[in-house]
């Protein structure tokens, strides 16, 4: 089973990108997906700085994929969405219809991966997107074990499967953002406020219960998703890829407790146990479950 | 009236590896379903419009207030609007479209949520009974559905749900390539200037949004209701399902919770609103406010006008839950904006009375132009 590294959700400063991705070099992911999924206002970093830890990256034995945008709205969006389909070098995230449009008959022989928001939820669409060229398919984080087991058993192609493993869920996406509303700016002026928060800001219930996390435009879960508990079910259920998304501290030892656990080197429970203080919230894993995403189940 | 047989199921549709879908061509005896029908209200080049009918009664509303087409769902979870109590069962079914198609208007039919492996065929089975009952277009998100309606009934005109999700030509010319859809319904998020661009570059005709409740999240991109209820937009078509709601007095207010979270409390006097889990009031910081949005509605009719220039070909009323008073009262004021625009009256002028019984029907009393207008953003 192979580990990947989520694009980055959170918008940090250009020498903390950096040096978060130089750390990733030496740790034990075999892909990494790159680039600004969330928002076009966020520049710390530009296509051409990605390219850049692309290929270094790739230099340190990783897979790369760039990820492309989800909400696409301007045409600027769309230059930057060609930009990327016609890097030449990586393989390409498709995180909207309008990337796959582009990546129709453009795409690298190995193919294209499609992404977590296309809302693929049955066979028909992914057999579809796979005869366009689709080869590995990121499951929608709301899709539970159950739906993804009769999805696979339905597919009449080969298909890499990956699924959310690791990391706050990301929820909605919305024209508005969020953090500049909190902040009474507005989006055209955030001040870029999205860089005081490595991981989003949080949003509690009036009875100070965690429910949500605002995250520019993108509303993420306030718990986090993790299937380090459930490691052998995953493992059961022959999962290709597991997807760890980037948090503000510790991601690299989540990294080391999955790859330690996915190879049997420490039991799931005791990985899960040891992760629970390096999260920045409680944990959770109803999805999987097929239960309130906002559950924590115990593993079956 | 005797209701059309059903056709029978069909297997599912897939390409076989190494296969790719050939470009969709019409056969050449397609008629499109769509324009066999004249409407004398409206003229090629003008806008029509659409309106929810979650009910008969609803449905007749719509078509005697003047909405061009209307717009419903079947009893189950094919459709965004699943709840109890709405939609149409196949005896309503059969009247309503006998109502509409007598009085010169369309039936659309949303089957906009996304089908799962093991319920495939219910989504399918739903195509199939669109077609017997004589549908003018079926309103799909899911591309393996829109697979089987092209390949099955060639000829029933589709229409790309605002749950696709599609906010770019480049999106929607995708379903248009591959599937041959003749209209899409674009997302709440676009500015009027992107809107336009997206008609600059696509043949597909383009519906927007012109009033009803407002989803601040892009549609078909909100999870959310799933996450605090398990009940999916996407697969569900439940968003905040009544069945989870708690209404609860208690001596800090009326509190409304959603599967036990607490979404909202009111002060004596407040007015209290369903716990629609976007517009409930949260803990920010040191803030307790509207954090994602207030309760209000969408409102466009002072951009008619603009929606006309730029060439949008319909405007969708939101609402198949909501009441036939208020189809009738909604479709009654935007049918005679959108007569006085095609009158050519200059220039065109928006009457306070109708902001104010378009405002009487609005969610919280308040309207927005939501993404239309920059700072809402």
């Amino acid at each position: 089973m192979k580990l990947s590294l989520g694009p980055l959700l959170y918008y940090w400063s250009r020498q903390s990108t950096l040096a978060f991705y130089a750390d990733m070099a030496d740790a034990p992911v075999d892909i990494v997906y790159l680039g600004e999924t969330v928002c076009s206002r966020r520049h710390e970093l530009r296509l051409s700085d990605w390219l850049e830890v692309a290929g270094v990256l790739a230099a340190a034995g990783k897979e790369v994929v760039l990820s492309s945008q989800v909400l696409v709205e301007s045409e600027s969006d769309l230059k930057t969405l060609r930009r990327i389909v016609s890097n030449g070098h990586f393989r390409v995230e498709a995180n909207d219809m309008g990337a796959v449009n582009l990546l129709e008959g453009q795409a690298p022989a190995d193919g294209w991966i499609a992404g977590p928001t296309l809302n693929v939820f049955n066979p028909a669409t992914l057999d579809l997107l796979a005869g366009l060229g689709a080869t590995r398919w990121v499951a929608p984080p709301e899709m539970s074990r159950a739906h993804i087991h009769a999805l696979r058993e339905g597919l009449g192609h080969g298909m890499e499967v990956e699924i959310l493993a690791h990391g706050r869920l990301p929820l909605a996406y919305s024209a508005r953002c969020f953090t500049a509303r909190h902040f009474n700016l507005q989006k055209d002026s955030c001040e870029f406020r999205c860089l005081g928060s490595a991981d989003g800001i949080p949003l509690k219930t009036r009875e100070g219960a965690p429910f949500l996390t605002l995250n520019g435009i993108q509303t993420q879960s306030a718990q986090v998703h993790t299937l380090l508990g459930d490691l052998p079910g995953v493992c059961a259920e022959g999962i290709d890829i597991l997807r760890i998304s980037p948090q503000g501290a510790h991601t690299l030892d989540i990294v080391a407790l999955f790859r330690q656990a996915v190879d049997g080197l420490i039991p799931a429970a005791d990985a899960l146990r040891e992760a629970l203080p390096l999260l920045p919230a409680e944990a959770c894993n109803g999805f999987w479950h097929g239960q309130p995403g906002i559950e924590q189940r115990a593993p079956v | 009236m005797v209701c059309p047989p059903l056709a029978p199921c069909l297997p599912l549709t897939t390409v076989k590896a190494g296969e790719s879908l050939p470009a969709y061509s019409p056969p050449a005896s397609f008629r499109p379903r769509y324009f066999r029908r004249p409407n004398p209200m409206t003229s090629p080049r003008s806008i029509e419009l659409v309106c929810p009918a979650g009910s008969l009664p609803a449905l007749k509303s719509a078509i005697d207030h003047g909405a061009d087409c209307v717009y419903l769902g079947f009893k189950d979870a094919t459709n965004a609007r699943n709840f109890s109590g709405l939609n149409f069962d196949d005896k309503a079914m059969a009247e309503g479209v006998r109502y509409a198609h007598e009085r010169g208007r369309k039936v659309l039919l949303a089957l906009n949520t996304y089908p799962q492996t093991q319920n495939w065929q219910r989504w399918t089975r739903a195509v199939d009974r669109a077609a017997a009952f004589d549908i003018d277009a079926v309103i799909l998100a899911d591309p393996g559905l829109m697979a089987y309606a092209r390949k099955t009934h060639p000829d029933l005109r589709l229409h790309l749900s605002v749950q696709g999700s599609a906010t770019s030509y480049d999106a929607i010319n995708f379903y248009h390539r591959h599937f041959g859809i003749s209209r899409a319904v674009l997302p709440r998020v676009l500015s009027l200037a992107q809107v336009e661009q997206v008609i600059a570059n696509t043949p597909v005709e383009i519906e927007v949004f012109g009033f009803g409740g407002l989803c601040v999240m892009v549609e078909g991109r909100c999870a959310l209701s799933a996450y605090a209820t398990g009940e999916s937009p996407n697969c569900d078509g439940a968003c905040s399902p009544g069945k989870h709601v708690r209404w609860e007095q208690t001596p800090k207010g009326l509190e409304t919770r959603l599967n036990g979270i607490l979404i909202d409390r009111f002060a004596d006097g407040e007015r209290a609103g369903y716990p629609t889990l976007c517009k409930g009031r949260f803990e920010v910081g040191d803030e307790t406010y509207y954090a994602i949005e207030e309760p209000t509605s969408l409102n466009t009719l002072e951009l008619l006008p603009d929606l006309a220039r730029i060439g949008v070909r319909a405007i969708k009323i939101e609402g198949r839950q909501r009441s036939p008073a208020y189809v009738a009262q909604v479709t009654r004021v935007w049918r005679a904006a959108i007569d006085r625009l095609l009158a050519g009256v200059q220039p065109f002028r928006v009457d306070a009375a109708w902001m104010a019984e378009l405002n009487k029907v609005s969610e919280g009393q308040s309207h927005t132009l939501g993404a239309y207008y920059r700072p809402w953003k």
